[in-house]
């Protein structure tokens, strides 16, 4: 099958990507190995220090609402973190004391929104916490299998429980002038955090869960449904197994589902993750790029890839693919012609777009940008 | 060494890392809370139960095999395989006689054939209804599929010389449905292959493919049919130089993938000679064949795309195709579980948990208000079918409409 373009891997970065050359005309195709990152999201892209009215917009035209307010995002873990960019219903507060006195709500039986550790972040910065659970018998069948009582299973009963929600939390709250809920609203139905916002007489924050992440999900969905919608092919659970190279040029690549049926395309995209999307892999003795056995910029000395200190910067998270100004990747120290790297599978190689999500997105958009110049 | 009988797992269940991702797309999860999901019951329960079988779930029958776990793991991990193969390896309770009925299509099938007015005026009844729903479990809102009085077989097999005297050759691996059902659906693969100067032969003796038979728990069976049909591939394959193709995505992914995965039959040397039609089709098309289509044709067609097939990541010949024809507005639909899953959804105890697992699917088709919906898979089509009212066509069943 003939694409214009072909983006191997299906995350944040090769969805923006693909909507960019889309929209622009060309005919491409997503190859994704399972699900993303997206599925780990904050909800907040932490490196965007300017808002870039041309991310606002496409993110817009897929529904996904952003608001650009530099400042600080709490953690699921009640600490605080830099940001300027996040998901409409993500808060950013311009000083870590946002509230007088703070209610967090937590469901009877979910264990994976930490609301005591909330609380003690929440303290420490000067705020009094009241941590109370709401005890919902529409949430009690989800309880029967506790391992599943998870963010995304409460979320899909929340697209229509969400106002008792709101009922029972307007009884709990006292004389607090902010309630912390968990980010388990607004799977499918975008406009119920705002809702909930409106319905409760204080401010309402949105905080993190364990994975999967709610925000993320509805972000995919949205981004996928946009990408389709523009006619692109997004191909779910493949992999690219061999790719086809002569003279610096990529001509095709082979995938797992379609084995002798190859993608032929004028120019592919490289967004492949990190090591937990296996866009990087380490063993023993190196860090390598598997589908095209890219240059890796790493340390020869394992001794040096991570710093036995956990918390502390990690310098395996710095390795990533090399590519040239143009984000063309490098293999044997030449770039391929037709081949460009987004994501973090550059790792913290190209600190000038940023870190993370940022990274992701800005890097995404400079390739597309390139092959569309050609 | 016997500690290795134990601690051995055919599948990579070590490769889980946990991440949950699959509980968010299992469609069962959503509907029914008596179901572990898919983390648990593949790669932490294989961890378990190769400890002490005694932590094999009987609630692992709840699972579909719809394999939406598998596409969403971001680690590769085989959690379907695991989940079916512990009820193959661990589940030895005798199937009852309505699962042994619903398993056996191409028994039914020949049994029902030469009686099917009789069969289907009988089937249709409500009180055969109420009479199967109260002492066989098979739920009332069910509608059998219609036998047809002659099978495909019957229809191609007198027109051999015919389709012989085609230039190009192609086996057709017609499954229990279009025999015994729907024939309809294999004319309009000989119509549309013959438009493209392709003949098409029967193989030798094909059996059902076999998946009721895996997950009703007749697994033995389905070997043999596995073997068999192997064996009829090979002699098509290997002997004949000729491509075998279906137009059921889940015989298609029976064949290629649970033969060696699930029952340990080895299908190398033919895995990739057995085809979805629409991608052959595709593939002609690709290397310079033409299709001449109807002027004037016009039609809504919303795709569903069946789980087997999203898990065989080939539902982009079917879309690409019925893009091709003129006149046609392409909807993708969201992929989404329909809940039938083949026999699953016809036993009393699971039908609200199926429909209920469809409903997103249901209310989109809805709100789209296409002319047809097309799919390419039979079971698919009889829930989507009941539930909607809409109708829906097999891509192949569309492309002999739209063409000359």
């Amino acid at each position: 099958m003939k694409f214009d373009s072909v983006i191997i891997g299906g995350g944040l970065s090769g969805m923006v990507a693909g909507i960019t050359l889309q929209k622009a005309g060309q005919n491409t195709a997503i190859i994704s190995t399972g699900q993303n990152a997206l599925h780990f999201f904050s909800g907040s892209f932490e490196s965007l220090k300017e808002p870039g009215q041309r991310i606002l917009d496409l993110f817009a035209e897929a529904g996904v609402r952003l608001h650009y307010s530099p400042g600080l995002w709490l953690t699921p873990l009640g600490t605080f973190k830099e940001s300027a960019l996040s998901l409409e219903d993500i808060d950013l507060f311009p000083e870590r004391k946002f509230a007088r006195k703070v209610l967090i709500v937590n469901f009877l039986g979910y264990h994976d929104f930490f609301s005591s550790f909330l609380a003690e972040g929440l303290e420490k910065q000067g705020m009094s916490c009241r941590v109370r659970f709401l005890n919902l018998p529409e949430l009690e069948k989800l309880e029967q299998s506790p391992s599943e009582m998870r963010s995304v299973q409460i979320a899909r009963t929340m697209d229509r429980l969400w106002e008792k929600v709101v009922q029972e939390v307007r009884v709990l709250l006292k004389d607090e002038d902010a309630v912390v809920l968990p980010q388990v609203f607004g799977l499918q139905d975008t406009s119920v955090p705002g809702r909930i916002r409106q319905g409760i007489p204080a401010r309402v924050i949105f905080a993190g869960t364990l994975p999967p992440s709610v925000p993320g999900i509805r972000t995919q969905i949205l981004l996928k449904q946009r990408y389709q919608l523009l006619g692109g092919t997004y191909m779910m659970g493949d992999e690219v197994v061999r790719a086809h190279v002569h003279d610096g040029v990529v001509h095709s690549v082979a995938t797992k589902n379609l084995d002798s049926h190859y993608l032929e395309a004028a120019n592919f995209i490289l967004s492949t993750g990190g090591y937990f999307s296996k866009g990087l892999i380490s063993n023993p003795f190196q860090v390598y790029e598997p589908v095209f056995g890219l240059d890796v910029e790493y340390k020869e000395d394992r001794n040096q890839w991570y710093n036995p200190a956990f918390k502390e910067d990690q310098p395996y998270m710095h390795f990533g693919v090399k590519a040239d100004e143009n984000l063309r990747a490098l293999q044997d120290g030449k770039p391929l012609q037709n081949l460009y790297v987004a994501g973090s599978v550059l790792g913290d190689t190209r600190p000038e777009f940023g870190t993370a999500a940022g990274q992701a997105i800005r890097t995404a958009l400079h390739a597309a940008d390139q092959i569309l110049k050609k | 060494m016997k500690l290795q009988e134990y601690t051995e797992s055919h599948h990579n269940f070590e490769e889980c890392m946990k991440c949950t991702v699959c509980t968010a797309y299992c469609p069962v999860l959503q509907a029914n809370p008596l179901y572990p999901g898919p983390k648990q019951a593949g790669p932490d329960g294989e961890r378990l139960r190769l400890k002490d079988p005694y932590f094999f779930n009987q609630a692992l029958k709840y699972c579909l095999n719809c394999k939406r776990c598998e596409v969403a793991c971001p680690s590769g991990v085989n959690v379907a395989d695991l989940i079916q193969s512990a009820r193959i390896k661990y589940d030895h309770t005798p199937p009852k006689l309505r699962d042994r009925i619903l398993a056996s299509t191409d028994f039914m099938g020949k049994l029902a054939r030469p009686f099917a007015p009789v069969v289907n005026g009988v089937t249709g009844l409500g009180v055969t209804k109420t009479v199967l729903d109260v002492t066989m479990k098979i739920d009332r809102h069910r509608t059998f599929p219609k036998y047809s009085g002659t099978s495909f077989e019957f229809w191609l097999k007198r027109r051999k010389k015919e389709q012989a005297a085609f230039p190009e050759q192609v086996a057709y691996f017609h499954g229990c449905y279009v025999n015994y059902n729907y024939p309809q659906l294999g004319k309009d693969l000989v119509k549309v292959l013959n438009a493209l100067g392709v003949g098409v032969q029967l193989l030798d003796k094909e059996k059902c493919c076999g998946i009721a038979l895996i997950t009703n728990g007749m697994s033995a069976e389905a070997r043999k049919h596995a073997i068999h049909n192997v064996a009829q591939l090979r002699q098509a394959v290997l002997d004949k130089g000729l491509k075998v193709v279906t137009t059921s995505s889940t015989c298609a992914l029976t064949m290629r993938d649970e033969y060696p995965n699930l029952l340990g039959v080895d299908n190398a040397d033919v895995r990739e000679s057995l085809l979805l039609a629409t991608r052959f089709i595709f593939e002609k098309l690709e290397k310079g064949a033409t299709l001449k289509f109807k002027a004037g044709y016009h039609k809504k067609i919303a795709y569903h795309t069946p789980c087997h097939l999203e898990k065989m990541g080939w539902a982009i010949f079917s879309e690409k195709l019925l893009r091709m024809i003129p006149g046609v507005e392409f909807i993708l639909l969201d992929s989404n579980c329909c809940g039938i899953s083949g026999t699953y959804g016809f036993k009393k105890e699971n039908y609200e948990v199926s429909q209920a697992i469809g409903e997103p699917l249901f209310a989109q088709i809805r709100s789209v208000n296409p002319d047809v919906v097309a799919c390419d898979c039979e079971t698919c089509k009889w829930q989507i079918e009941m539930s909607t009212g809409y109708t829906v066509m097999n891509p192949i069943s569309i492309l002999a409409e739209a063409i000359e």
